[in-house]
């Protein structure tokens, strides 16, 4: 896929998250890694890249299409795409299996028995068989971010978005859901991934969006930017983040 | 386990009996000190009348509990409504109905108001009243409950792709019931003690009959033993009910 983004600005109060900031990504990219400092953009640009938040100011194209900027249209967008969130944010009220049976019906239109039948393939594909019909407070963080990432795919969406799916995990919960995350790219899913893991966006990504203070500072290949980054902020950023790893 | 649960209740009742009898002790001296002439046979010849008193007062909680819920549910939607005279109407009655006494609000609403729409039946009247002053104060407690669920499970439900309808009903409301519910069940034993001010509109209620009864039989005092009894008959199911169902909607968050 090509992502494209023209002078996007979208603020918080009188805080801009994003600050008129485009890049695009080169006409294969089918996993985009959004790096960069916390309070940098990546989660602004993730949800508008999404249509999960409409800009104030600018236009995302993807493929060449323009990404509609109404809540209705928007709306119609945000159903093809699966999100995934750091604080994992399932529905507490329901079991791991209802979470994604419920948008699957309401959403989706599928039957009640295609709905659990693709729920459970999906748990059971992502490890979390005998886990169905727990609650997420019955669940440790990897499986509920499993879980999560389990309702993201049941709709089999065209891109998978997930903002810092790991950093609310210790170390072992954060590898397996790594594997996971890994395992999808490799399988041909389009993914944006906001991260702060590094030495993983450098194993799955082949294109990175490098951002700092609401502005896009380096848009190029994976193998580029990891290697011989353009900006001096690019630079100090994965040394700092290298220095322990 | 099993022998746990036993002596625990064992030790329950056992305590509830010494608190019942303590209680009812400090009671009888004082009623005793103040030397009061008991005269049960005068009220008991009001028996049915007493009963009937207690069926309206069922009745008309009943009915105005229901107007209550729903009116108050729909006030909440009104006020966090977009269109700006639908919330400016619903927040506005909101606190002009919490703000205000509910007698001036009976006496206006059936002398002005009900009287106006041609409402003949003050049960029709008082139902209605009882039912919005309530409605007001419910709104608040589903107001609350609705503001309470966070910003992370409205972006979930958006997420997954659900439309603002979708989103009341399947992530807002379950979640917000269950934390509507403690203030709700108050708001309706409320609702039920506040039913005896309808008696200034002319509606025969537990609390009139009392008093008709009190004063034909010159016993000032004797009808309103069983008159709390009878309250209490309704409020504390109620609120055992609530108890029940809080239960069965927890999970942990």
């Amino acid at each position: 896929m090509k992502l494209e983004a023209h002078a996007l600005t979208k603020r918080y109060g009188a805080h801009a998250a994003l600050d008129g900031t485009a890049f695009e990504t080169g006409a294969e990219a089918r996993v985009i890694a959004l790096l960069g400092p916390s309070g940098g953009g990546k989660s602004t640009l993730l949800r508008v890249l999404g249509c999960l938040l409409v800009p104030e100011e600018g236009s995302v194209s993807l493929d060449g299409r323009t990404l509609p900027n109404d809540e209705e249209g928007a709306l119609a967008e945000r159903r093809g795409n699966g999100f995934v969130f750091q604080g994992y944010n399932l529905f507490p009220h329901l079991t791991a299996l209802q979470n994604i049976t419920l948008p699957l019906g309401e959403v989706h239109g599928m039957s009640a028995t295609q709905a659990e039948q693709r729920a459970l393939e999906l748990l059971h594909r992502l490890g979390l068989e005998g886990h169905e019909h727990k609650r997420p407070s019955q669940l440790s963080g990897g499986q509920q971010q499993r879980a999560a990432i389990a309702r993201a795919l049941a709709p089999k969406p065209k891109l998978l978005l997930l903002d810092e799916p790991t950093s609310a995990l210790d170390p072992v919960m954060t590898g397996e859901v790594l594997d996971v995350i890994r395992e999808l790219a490799e399988a041909g899913q389009s993914i944006v991934l906001a991260t702060h893991e590094i030495s993983f966006a450098r194993q799955v990504a082949d294109w990175v969006v490098f951002l700092a203070a609401g502005k896009v500072q380096e848009s190029s290949s994976a193998s580029d930017f990891f290697t011989k980054p353009k900006t001096e902020l690019a630079h100090q950023y994965l040394e700092g983040l290298s220095k322990y790893r | 386990m099993s022998r746990d649960h036993s002596s625990t209740l064992r030790s329950r009742v056992l305590w509830a009996a010494v608190v019942l009898v303590a209680v009812s002790a400090v009671l009888y001296a004082m009623f005793v000190s103040v030397d009061y002439r008991w005269n049960w046979a005068g009220v008991w010849k009001y028996r049915t009348q007493f009963a009937l008193g207690w069926l309206t007062t069922l009745g008309l909680s009943v009915a105005a509990m229901l107007v209550s819920v729903l009116l108050g549910f729909l006030l909440m939607l009104g006020a966090r409504s977009r269109l700006e005279p639908v919330k400016l109407l619903s927040s506005g009655m909101i606190e002009i109905v919490r703000g205000s006494p509910l007698l001036v609000q009976l006496l206006i609403g059936y002398y002005i108001i009900a009287e106006a729409l041609h409402v003949r039946y003050p049960m029709v009247a008082g139902v209605a009243l009882l039912g919005c002053f309530h409605a007001a104060y419910l709104a608040e407690i589903f107001r609350g409950a609705v503001e309470s669920i966070g910003a992370s499970q409205l972006e979930a439900a958006r997420a997954v792709g659900f439309n603002r309808s979708q989103t009341y009903r399947y992530v807002i409301i379950p979640q917000a019931l269950r934390r509507a519910l403690p203030g709700t069940t108050g708001q309706l034993v409320s609702l039920l003690k506040d039913s005896s001010l309808l008696s200034v509109i002319g509606i025969e209620e537990l609390v009139q009959k009392v008093k008709v009864m009190n004063a034909a039989s010159y016993a000032p005092l004797e009808g309103y033993l069983p008159l709390a009894v009878a309250y209490l008959i309704l409020t504390l199911p109620l609120a055992r009910l609530a108890r029940k169902l809080e239960g069965r909607f927890a999970y942990e968050t």
